[in-house]
């Protein structure tokens, strides 16, 4: 089995022989390729919109969850200073659990950055090939005989065919990681859906699906940290009495 | 010599760098062949670092067959079984 180095070489030179045998007329082959050539790095164009499009999504998410953290932050706050300290936990807990996400979509949209950059870069080099390649292509035409051409156009098609090869392989590599991406933003609005890091006032009391949740997720020590630092901050916090909420209560 | 670092595009390396190329090639077949990863991805590192370093990047309208291809910078251990097998990518 061929590695992905000695697949390419292959897949290279099968294509283009391909594409000799099957041409009478080496013009004709010539622009037969460059037609190709050009379609490729529409593909390639294509292909870099879509890790654009998939890191503005992902971005948005981050924004969104940012925001989520300074509201439920707040939250637990007004809680604690309340004497409710179960909402704070909860509130504590949920922003525990965005702050997780938000690390990884941070993450994830700096990948998708880099693999943006390179396959930029990528097309930059096959236009330049292809566009070299036109040139080159006016050339043979005018100046060799039909079997001199035919090895230069082998030589030049070969050329910008492992240009091709490559950025598509890239292209397939930046598409697999925007898939995993993908998904990965699916679960985190799947969260977002059942309200995880919603207004807790909205709730209402009680335990319900994603208290369960939170709990199975095992936040629970850095909760339990954050827990007492804010009682610390807001001073000793269980000996106001257990009043109500304030502004936005719904209960 | 041509080498082509797949998704960086293509350097021209002289011949005493073809050599040093080619030593950590074999390095990387052995380690890849004695199954040490850790030795895999240092031979492979510094073979693309030698490479970048060395090499004279052949211009974007220059039109070239590569002589050698190397797998792109984010190789994994097990993808670079394949390549780096028998005489690597470099023949001996």
């Amino acid at each position: 089995m061929a590695g992905m180095a000695g697949r390419m070489s292959t897949v290279v030179k099968a294509k283009i022989s391909k594409l000799l045998d099957r041409a009478e007329d080496p013009g004709e082959t010539l622009d037969y390729s460059y037609t190709k050539q050009l379609e490729s790095l529409q593909q390639v164009k294509k292909g870099i919109a879509d890790v654009v499009t998939a890191k503005k999504r992902l971005g948005m998410q981050a924004q969104k969850l940012e925001q989520s953290v300074v509201k439920l932050d707040t939250q637990a706050r007004q809680a604690l200073a309340a004497g409710n300290e179960e909402l704070a936990r909860t509130a504590l807990e949920r922003k525990q659990l965005a702050q997780t996400e938000l690390q990884g979509l941070d993450q994830q949209v700096a990948e998708l950055q880099a693999q943006q950059e390179k396959l930029t870069e990528s097309e930059k080099r096959l236009r330049g090939k292809i566009e070299a390649f036109r040139t080159k292509k006016e050339v043979i035409k005018a100046q060799y005989s039909a079997a001199d051409a035919q090895v230069r156009i082998s030589e030049a098609a070969t050329g910008v065919g492992e240009e091709m090869a490559d950025v598509g392989l890239a292209m397939q590599r930046a598409v697999d990681k925007t898939e995993d991406m993908k998904a990965r933003a699916s679960a985190v609005e799947e969260l977002e859906a059942a309200g995880t890091f919603e207004d807790l006032t909205m709730l209402g009391e009680g335990k319900d699906d994603i208290d369960r949740e939170l709990a199975e997720l095992g936040a629970g020590g850095a909760v339990d940290d954050e827990m007492a630092k804010l009682k610390a901050e807001l001073g000793s916090g269980s000996a106001k009495p257990k009043g109500e909420l304030g502004a936005g209560e719904q209960a | 010599m041509i080498v082509r670092i797949m998704g960086e595009g293509q350097y021209r390396l002289s011949d005493g760098v073809v050599e040093r190329v080619n030593e950590l090639d074999n390095a990387a077949v052995s380690a890849v062949s004695g199954d040490n990863e850790d030795g895999f991805h240092e031979a492979f590192e510094e073979m693309l670092q030698l490479i970048r370093a060395e090499g004279e990047h052949v211009a974007d309208d220059e039109i070239e067959n590569s002589d050698v291809i190397v797998p792109p910078a984010d190789t994994s251990f097990r993808e670079a079984t394949a390549d780096f097998s028998g005489d690597g990518l470099i023949p001996d």
